[in-house]
Parts: structure tokens; sequence; C-alpha cells
């Protein structure tokens, strides 16, 4: 069973010639199957989290360790954490100009599979899964992100989610910017994988009317750099009642 | 749309943009065209002409001391029954009617080369195979003059294949009769050390079409113009060209589309991918409409994508527009990077960074390379392109 393992992870992002600490110490063990939110506020890091685990050149790692079933995560280059198995699904995924949906989604299969997928049998999983998030036929000759709405961004990214199967989803606010029927289906596709059972999603959210659609095992509170308190689904209900306050009141709010 | 002269364009992104000033056509050439090098000073290098170009790396067409030399450049053409070749002397009455000089050293290669190949397609005749004209550098100098004229309503496809190593100034006629149709391919794979200038100078007949696709991958400077008239009404005009500037590369384009007369259509796109410290690109896209010319429509693009810090764009499309009844006109240039955050995103999906870049170049030529209409001139461009990826990236 796969089991994505963060200890004591510390990140710093360079600005203006100097080094910024953003995460201080993060400790979160996701295994398949299980689905943990990670709910914070705004600058508390969460997505830093998720760029970091990706190895997005941008963040450098100080401290820590992070290991996918017991191998070294943080050595990997991007390509290499990906086909090891670990997803994030972008809050601002980029456009590509020039290459095709169609095109891209056959290359990173072919990468993530390790051999180009049987052409047949492809075409009919890229058109059901497109099927399945409401996704016309047309979609898969627009190029890469280029003049998606906000909508069709994220369900191209949950596309790939299903397409590529990986082992650790890290989803970063799949659910920003997002009206009601455009989360549901973004939701419906999440659940899909996860009801495989073989995936461990990591469902980072400012909000938590995402979590009415995805049922997270396990709850976590994100300030300032860390996990400030974990629980159940419970833990959600009463952020929902009481905001943030509690966690950013007294510390320095970003 | 004729409501502006000289509109302004903009950069999408980093990369060099220059902005045409307030000028015109005629009067940003430092002579008017001639065909007697006599007639051009020497250029020193800041004329709007020159501006771009190293003169230093000229190896001397420009100032008159280059001297050609006995083994300068092989021509060798290949061409299919019906069609006439011939080696002509300087004085033959078909050469130099497709268009003047309008630089020093087209004028020098016109004062200069000895002999001259006129290839003729007679009237009516359609090709089916390409003629195919290979001009392959030995190492010395040269200048050089070729005419290409088809007769009324014959079509031809010539490709012209630079290789090898030379420092080659040279001008080429293309004479379209009435309803004749010519595609041109020329493809600049010259050595790293090569320097190859000319004109291209296009007449197209009444209804006539003219392609032009323009592949530069080679040579240490190359510096062509590519330039269009008509001479009746009803012709079109498509000029795609196709540019990969590496690592100390000088490539510069300069075209003229010049709807000298009603009811002509243009259509010029030109892309390029540079890669590499100094390399650099020119394009000049010059399009002008002339007052009798009620009914134009025309269209010119130039895209670039800076694949690597280092590299230098100068794009300057420029629209003069002398009368206010036509179908048509827009021009649009863009500089584009390739960037960290699209090879982040194409890696975060497992694809090892080579292939992302090739991805990222295959796509964005895919488009140009479509338009060509020439199934093993497509092939070998695609393959072309990943050769030059895969020998920097």
């Amino acid at each position: 069973m796969a089991t994505l393992e963060i200890r004591d992870l510390h990140v710093s992002v360079e600005a203006d010639n100097a080094s910024r600490e953003i995460l201080k110490g993060v400790d979160l063990t996701v295994k398949q199957g299980e689905t943990h939110a990670i709910m914070g506020p705004n600058g508390s890091g969460k997505s830093t989290l998720a760029y970091s685990l990706a190895g997005h050149p941008k963040y450098t790692v100080t401290g820590g360790t992070v290991t996918l079933d017991g191998e070294d995560v943080l050595e990997m280059s991007v390509d290499e954490r990906a086909r090891a198995g670990v997803f994030l699904a972008m809050q601002y995924p980029v456009e590509v100009p020039g290459v095709s949906v169609s095109n891209f989604l056959r290359t990173s299969a072919t990468a993530i599979r390790g051999e180009a997928p049987k052409l047949r049998t492809w075409v009919k999983e890229v058109k059901e899964a497109m099927a399945r998030l409401s996704m016309d036929p047309s979609f898969a000759e627009r190029n890469v992100n280029e003049g998606f709405s906000g909508g069709e961004k994220k369900r191209h990214e949950i596309l790939q989610l299903e397409l590529l199967k990986p082992k650790i989803a890290v989803l970063d606010e799949t659910d920003s910017g997002l009206d009601v029927d455009a989360l549901r289906i973004v939701s419906e596709g999440v659940n899909r994988v996860r009801e495989s059972g073989e995936v461990g999603t990591l469902l980072i959210t400012h909000y938590t009317r995402i979590l009415r659609y995805i049922k997270p095992d396990h709850v976590h509170v994100f300030a300032d750099g860390r996990i400030a308190e974990s629980g159940g689904p419970e833990l959600a209900d009463k952020l929902e009642a009481e905001g943030y306050e509690a966690y950013t009141k007294g510390g320095v709010s970003l | 749309m004729a409501e502006a002269q000289n509109i302004p364009v903009g950069s999408t992104t980093a990369g060099s943009i220059a902005v045409a000033a307030e000028s015109t056509v005629a009067t940003r050439m430092s002579a008017p065209p001639s065909f007697d090098v006599a007639d051009f000073p020497v250029p020193h290098g800041r004329e709007e002409e020159w501006r771009f170009t190293p003169l230093e790396r000229l190896r001397g067409l420009h100032d008159g001391t280059a001297t050609a030399t006995g083994s300068g450049v092989k021509v060798a053409v290949e061409a299919p029954a019906g069609v006439t070749v011939e080696t002509v002397g300087r004085d033959d009455a078909r050469l130099g009617r497709a268009g003047t000089p309008v630089d020093r050293v087209a004028a020098q290669a016109y004062s200069s080369f000895e002999q001259a190949s006129v290839v003729t397609v007679p009237k009516e005749t359609v090709l089916t195979e390409p003629i195919r004209i290979a001009v392959h550098g030995e190492g010395g100098t040269a200048y050089g003059h070729q005419v290409v004229e088809l007769g009324a309503f014959a079509e031809a496809v010539v490709v012209i294949d630079h290789t090898g190593d030379a420092v080659l100034a040279a001008n080429t006629d293309y004479v379209l009769g009435d309803g004749a149709k010519l595609t041109v391919v020329s493809v600049q794979d010259w050595d790293d050390t090569a320097v190859h200038v000319g004109q291209h100078n296009a007449l197209i007949g009444r209804d006539a079409s003219f392609k032009s696709v323009v592949v530069t991958f080679g040579g240490d400077v190359v510096r062509l113009h590519p330039r269009v008239a008509y001479a009746g009404t009803g012709g079109a005009a498509e000029l795609f060209g196709l540019y990969f500037t590496d690592r100390g590369q000088h490539q510069e384009h300069r075209l003229l589309v010049d709807h000298n007369t009603p009811h002509c259509t243009s259509n010029v796109v030109y892309k390029g991918a540079l890669q590499g410290d100094e390399a650099h690109a020119v394009w000049i896209g010059d399009v002008l409409i002339q007052a009798a010319a009620e009914g134009t429509d025309t269209y010119e693009m130039n895209r670039n994508l800076v694949l690597t810090d280092g590299a230098r764009v100068d794009s300057v499309p420029n629209l003069e527009i002398e009368t206010g009844e036509i179908a048509g006109a827009g021009h649009a240039s863009a500089t584009g990077r390739f960037d960290d955050e699209q090879l982040f995103y194409l890696m975060a999906r497992g694809i090892p960074e080579s292939e992302a870049r090739r991805l990222v170049v295959r796509g964005f030529f895919a488009e140009l390379v479509q338009q060509i209409g020439l199934a093993d001139v497509e092939e070998r461009l695609i393959a072309k392109i990943e050769a030059e990826l895969e020998a920097s990236v």
C-alpha cells in the first residue's frame, strides 16, 4: 500500500534577495485509499506544500523529508515524481500554446505508464473520461489550457487525474472559482478516482463547500506554515461555523 | 480597416521587439533600387536597412572586397521533361525582370555574376514532379543569379537546397505568367560557417498564385529579401517562413509585398525558434498598399519562440496603406518565451524535460508546416526541427 510520508518539512522561497521560510515543519502521512483535507487561511502555506511536493523550482526545501513508499521524493526531478505516482492538480494550470490536449494527454500517459497506450483503447478511454466530466469531444483538439474558462481548466486537471491514476493526488484549490455545477462535476471525478481505493488524496482548500461533495477521512488545519490541528470530518464543521480566527489570532496573519 | 498607417505592434512577453518608427518603405532605404552596385554607398551599419546586420561577418560582400573564387558554389538543376534549363550570359534579356536590387549586396551580386541560370516551364505545362535545384557551397565566394519563369497557366514546384560552406550573394527572379501556379521551397541548410545574402523577387501575373516557403536553419549569417509584386489583377501570394536560429547565428528575413495592382491578395506567416547565446533573428515585414491597389486583402504575421536566455529577436511589421478601398489589411507580431512554468506543467505530468521542449516547439511550428502542402518537404522539416532540438537541449 502506497504511503506518502512528510516529516518536519521546511520550505523557503527567495524574494527580494532574502529567503523567507513558508513551511515550518510539516508532518503528515497519507496512505493509499485515504482522503485528507488540508484547510487554512490564505497565506498559510497550503499551496507551497502542494508545489513543494511536485518539485516546483521556486521552492527550496531547507529541512525534513518526503518519501513515497520509502523512496526519497525530494531527490527526484519533477517528471520523476510524476512517474513515481505523485500528481498535482494545479490551482492555476499553465497554457501550452501549439500543443493539443489529445497530444498532451497521450504524451503524458506514455511517460507515466512507461509505454504508449494502444491507440484504439486509448481513444475510447479518453472519450469516455471526457464524457463523464461533461467535456465536449472538440476539447481534445484545443491547445492545452489556452482560452479555457476556469471550469474547463479544472475539469481538464481532473481528466488527467482520471487517466494517469496516480498513487497520491494533491488537489490544490481545485474548487476555487467554480460554480456549483462545475464543482459537482469535478467532485464526482475526484470521487470516481477515490472509489478505486488506489489513490491517497490530499485535498487542499480554503472553503468547506467542496467537502459536501468529497468526504474526507481526516481534516487538518494549516496555519503559519504547519499543521495546527488535526481531526476527523467534524473539524470541518467547526471551521464552517467558526472560521479560521482561532488559528490566526495571536499569530502573524500572512 | 484602412484607418491607420504604421500600426504599432506590441510584444506579448519578454524578448526584444522593435517597433517601426514613423517612416515609409521608400524613405527607410539609403538609396533607391538599382542594378549597379556603384549606386549604393558602402554601409556603415547605422542605416535602417543594415542596423540589425553584423557587417563584420559579411566577409566583404557589402564593401566590394569579396572577390569570387573559382570553386564557390556548385549548382545542379534536376528538372522533369518539358522544362528548359539554360546557362546564359549577363546580357540575356530575361534577367532582372522581377525586381531591382534594393541594397548594396544584392546590387553587388547583380553586378558581379558571370553566368545566370534560367529555368523555364512553358505555358500550360503542369509538372507532376518538382524541379530540384541543389546549391552546394565548396568553401569559396560566389555571386549568382537565377531565373525561374512559368508561362501562362503553367504549374510547378521548385525546391532549392542550399548546403555546404560558402560566401554567397545571389538573387532569384520568379516570373509567373497569367494564371500560373508556382510553389518555391528555399531551404538554407548551410554549414554554420556560411554567409548567404540574397534577394528573391517574384512578379505575379494576372490570376497567378505564388507560394514561397523559406526555411532557414544554417549559416553564420543568412540575410534574405523575399519580395513580391503583381503584374496583373487577381494575383495571390502566400509567403511562409520558418527559421531555427542557434547559438551565434544571425538569420534575417526582410519581406516586402508591394500591392501595386488592384484585387490581389497576400498572406505572410513567418515563425522562428531561437536558442543559445547570441542567436539573433530579424524579421522585417513590409506591406505596401499603393493608391491604385483597391480591393487588396493582406495579412502578415511573425511569431518567435525564444527557448533560452541570450537569444535576441527583432521583429518589425510595417503596413503602409495609400487607399481606403481595400478588402482587408492586418498584421501581428509576437515573441514568446518558453517559460519555466510551461516546463514545470509538462514535467509534472511525467514528461521528461527534453521531450517537453520538443512538444512545445513542434506544436509551435506544426500549423505552419501543415500549410506547405508538400508531404516530403513537411516530413523533412519536422525531422530537421527535431534534429536542431536534439543538438542543443
